[in-house]
């Protein structure tokens, strides 16, 4: 096993598990603003996390170029649409959640 | 390697089941657009994971690219619509 597959394990299993912390949050929390937070910044780092891995694993190539150009589009792309969707959510009238007081 | 991710692949689509759920059953209009947008993030990783299994990734990276563009656009046009329309 060549050592630029052992070096994008890591990476790739990192990804993964924020895939799935941004899945939990998606499903688990209670208002639309705190489930757009989770996957908002949850999935851009396990993008980052993923393209990164899988150029490590790819080597020095035209493949590796365009994977890195993907990674640096979605570092601009997702929170631009997050903020978007909020912000449209916002003018719609749509109240943040807040905890009840007993 | 290719049996990893072959089950990396695999674990993205069961992700992706996961957030179908929010994507059909979501009270309202913006927890259905919230939920496809993470679905489009997770299939264009499993597309360069499909590319990666095949050993045709030069094929596989520009139609993830088109993906992961249109991913946003759409996005962006369905918080444009509603921000117009003043409603959810």
């Amino acid at each position: 096993m060549h050592i630029q597959e052992l070096a994008s394990i890591p990476f790739l299993l990192g990804g993964f598990f924020f895939f799935i912390a941004a899945t939990v949050g998606l499903l688990r929390f209670p208002d639309f603003f705190c489930r757009l937070h989770a996957t908002g910044k949850g999935d851009t780092l396990a993008v980052l996390l993923s393209l990164v891995g899988l150029s490590v694993y790819e080597g020095f190539s035209l493949t590796s170029l365009k994977l890195i150009f993907i990674a640096v589009f979605m570092f601009l792309a997702q929170p631009t649409s997050t903020h978007a969707i909020s912000r449209a959510a916002m003018r719609c009238g749509l109240e943040p959640w807040v905890r009840e007081r007993s | 390697m290719h049996t990893f991710f072959l089950s990396l692949g695999m674990g993205l689509f069961a992700l992706a089941l996961l957030c179908l759920y929010r994507g059909v059953f979501g009270p309202g209009v913006l927890n259905r657009i919230a939920g496809i947008c993470a679905i489009g993030t997770k299939t264009l990783i499993i597309l360069l994971l499909m590319g990666f299994i095949y050993d045709r990734v030069e094929m596989f990276i520009d139609i993830s690219m088109v993906y992961a563009l249109l991913n946003f656009i759409g996005t962006i046009t369905a918080a444009k619509y509603l921000e117009m329309k003043g409603e959810v």
